[in-house]
């Protein structure tokens, strides 16, 4: 007997998830708008948006529960586009859990394996070593509706986990979770992911949440892939300012480009005067005329003593503080037309933190700004 | 208690004794020691209940009706399972004024609709029998299966049935390991309803039967002998009895199916 079929070897080469042009629509609206994306064996990828960009109508294309209208979904080197999910190698955590409500913990996690007519030691045994892997050992007899939150999508994690899948998709699956759950469960997912090794892909709004877990993200506006990269790349290097101002905080000071000059950036800003930026510094092809220089908050420094200096500096008044203890955010005025911008300083032991209508001295350098 | 709610209580009252002051007279005079339908009562029997033991044509006629009312809360089941299904999942041309005319027939005069059939199955040439009022029932008690069964099928989390596809099984196991489960509370609510509306429907099933009685129209039959009063008061309070006990259990069900088929489990339910 062949054994091509039953003992497929997964090539490093062939990307895990790979879509090309795909399209869909419901009714005349187009939710997804010729989308090419390959995700590699065993990344943790992330599909960041808004609400409404297409991103969960994707992750449900890979699943298996949409069908494009166009396009073609390959999953493991195989085309599956037309594939139901019953049939595909990939497992769902839904955003609502989606726990069946008249099975138990073990029943719900077994669910899957009932097809396979495992004999019931080994099934038991296979769903017990999975509760103890997602850290729910003992609740294997304990009804669905007598859940928390957190346990549920740890069922659901379970339940998905014991099917083996090359791909986990991830709905939203942290965004019904209080704020201390969700930071433990974004370690422990990221935590499985190593160990398991198994491609992980995560649909969220949650800027924060993609930075902290993913390999890398795909930030998505529209029906299309904005910016694809690393977390870092994406953080210090945004394409747009759409992109800049959905990841973290940036703040924007318009600038004139005047063109190359010794192979750096002429920039002209009434803000900041002249700068010079290295051409590393800009993620797009920007031609002479106005653009927009992005500053992370913390990029900038308020100088607090007289000893303290920097490249370069600008005499400021702060019209606004917002202390959260570790930090504080304060935001000044700019000498030009521009917005007031905001900076963040840690608070370290003796440094004051200073009070609105105070004028400071701020100190930044040309290597933090991006132009957009 | 508060002075203001007085007359609101006894507004209440009035309210309880205009609905319930009928229904006690029943079991009075299923038991009152008399032929005649009056006050004072006379003494207590059970005599008239084992008149109706002995009746045959009684238990002729109750055997039809019970007959009727299964099979057309069977019928009238399955037409809710395929409409609620169509209208949870599904979108169509027409939707809505097609779930109009499914509905329509709960606000059709029985009276019309009883003759109506009556003079289609005239003109068809078919003759009357249980068969014919079945099909007058299912009329009836299709709406009811149906709004029951919307509500079942529409708090029925579309995700469950996408986890468990996700999970490698196919459309038909889903139907039966998640989907049926959470909705038999529904689908036994639906059957309760449709046997209760048959069992005691009169004006279809008197325009409907054949040679064949159901039970309400024997009882309207025996009316015409006054000495048999007594008789259809102790029938009334069995009957009665058996409705409250079908009642009862039908809101059971339609409250855990509610809650079932949500995800979210209430009291009563362990």
């Amino acid at each position: 007997m062949a054994s091509s079929s039953t003992a497929k070897i997964i090539d490093r080469n062939i990307p895990m998830v790979k879509l090309e042009n795909i399209r869909k629509s419901f009714d005349d609206l187009e939710v997804v708008k010729g989308l090419d994306l390959e995700i590699g064996s065993g990344e943790f990828f992330s599909l960041l948006g808004p609400s409404g960009c297409g991103k969960t109508t994707l992750l449900r294309m890979i699943a298996g529960f949409e069908t494009p209208n166009s396009g073609i979904v390959s999953i493991a080197g195989e085309e599956m586009t037309n594939f139901d999910a019953n049939e595909r190698p990939t497992n769902m955590v839904f955003q609502s859990y989606a726990i069946f409500p008249h099975l138990n913990v073990g029943e719900n996690v077994a669910y899957g394996l009932k097809k396979q007519r495992l004999p019931k030691d080994e099934m038991k045994s296979r769903v017990l070593d999975m509760l103890k892997l997602v850290d729910l050992d003992g609740l294997y007899d304990r009804p669905s509706y007598a859940l928390s939150g957190g346990q549920k999508q740890r069922v659901a994690l379970a339940r998905a986990l014991i099917m083996q899948p090359k791909v986990l998709l991830l709905d939203e699956p942290l965004s019904a979770l209080d704020k201390k759950l969700r930071e433990q469960m974004q370690h422990e997912l990221r935590r499985l992911q190593r160990t398991l090794g198994i491609t992980f892909i995560l649909v969220t709004h949650d800027q924060e949440e993609a930075l902290i877990m993913s390999d890398r993200i795909a930030v998505m506006f529209d029906g299309k892939i904005a910016q694809l990269g690393h977390p870092q790349e994406i953080y210090e290097r945004p394409v747009t300012k759409k992109v800049a101002s959905f990841i973290g905080v940036m703040n924007f000071i318009s600038g004139e480009y005047l063109g190359k000059k010794d192979d750096k950036l002429h920039v002209r800003t009434s803000s900041l005067g002249e700068v010079f930026l290295k051409s590393a510094q800009t993620a797009s092809d920007v031609q002479p005329g106005n653009v927009t220089l992005g500053l992370r908050p913390e990029m900038m420094t308020v100088l607090f003593s007289t000893n303290e200096n920097s490249e370069y500096e600008f005499k400021a008044k702060i019209t606004n503080v917002s202390y959260y203890g570790d930090m504080t955010y304060y935001s000044v005025e700019m000498p030009g037309p521009d917005d007031d911008i905001s900076i963040s300083m840690r608070n370290t032991v003796g440094r004051h933190v200073y009070s609105v209508g105070d004028v400071v001295r701020i100190g930044w350098g040309t290597e933090s700004i991006v132009v957009l | 208690m508060k002075k203001n709610s007085r007359p609101l209580l006894i507004y209440l009252f009035i309210y309880l004794g205009f609905l319930y002051a009928p229904v006690v007279l029943l079991p009075l005079f299923a038991f009152n020691d008399s032929a005649i339908i009056a006050f004072p009562l006379s003494g207590f029997t059970t005599d008239w209940f084992s008149w109706l033991m002995e009746d045959e044509s009684l238990f002729r006629a109750l055997k039809n009706s019970v007959l009727i009312a299964v099979t057309a809360s069977f019928i009238s089941t399955i037409f809710g399972v395929l409409t609620a299904r169509a209208m949870a999942r599904h979108r169509f041309l027409g939707k809505q004024s097609m779930f109009g005319l499914i509905m329509a027939p709960l606000f059709l005069p029985e009276i019309i609709v009883g003759v109506s059939i009556l003079i289609v199955l005239m003109q068809l040439g078919l003759a009357l029998s249980l068969w014919t009022v079945i099909a007058g029932h299912v009329l009836l008690a299709t709406p009811f299966s149906v709004s029951i069964l919307t509500t079942a099928f529409n708090n029925l989390d579309r995700s469950l049935e996408e986890a468990s596809l996700d999970l490698g099984e196919n459309r038909i196991g889903t139907f039966f390991r998640v989907i049926l489960p959470l909705v038999t509370p529904g689908l036994i609510s639906s059957l309760l309803i449709g046997f209760t509306i048959s069992l005691d429907e009169f004006v279809i099933a008197f325009f409907l039967t054949g040679t064949d009685p159901t039970l309400p129209v024997y009882i309207w039959s025996l009316l015409r002998f006054p000495s048999k009063l007594p008789v259809v008061m102790a029938l009334g309070f069995i009957l009665l009895v058996a409705s409250l006990v079908l009642l009862s259990i039908f809101e059971f069900y339609r409250r855990r199916s509610e809650s079932l088929a949500s995800g979210k489990e209430n009291s009563g339910i362990k």
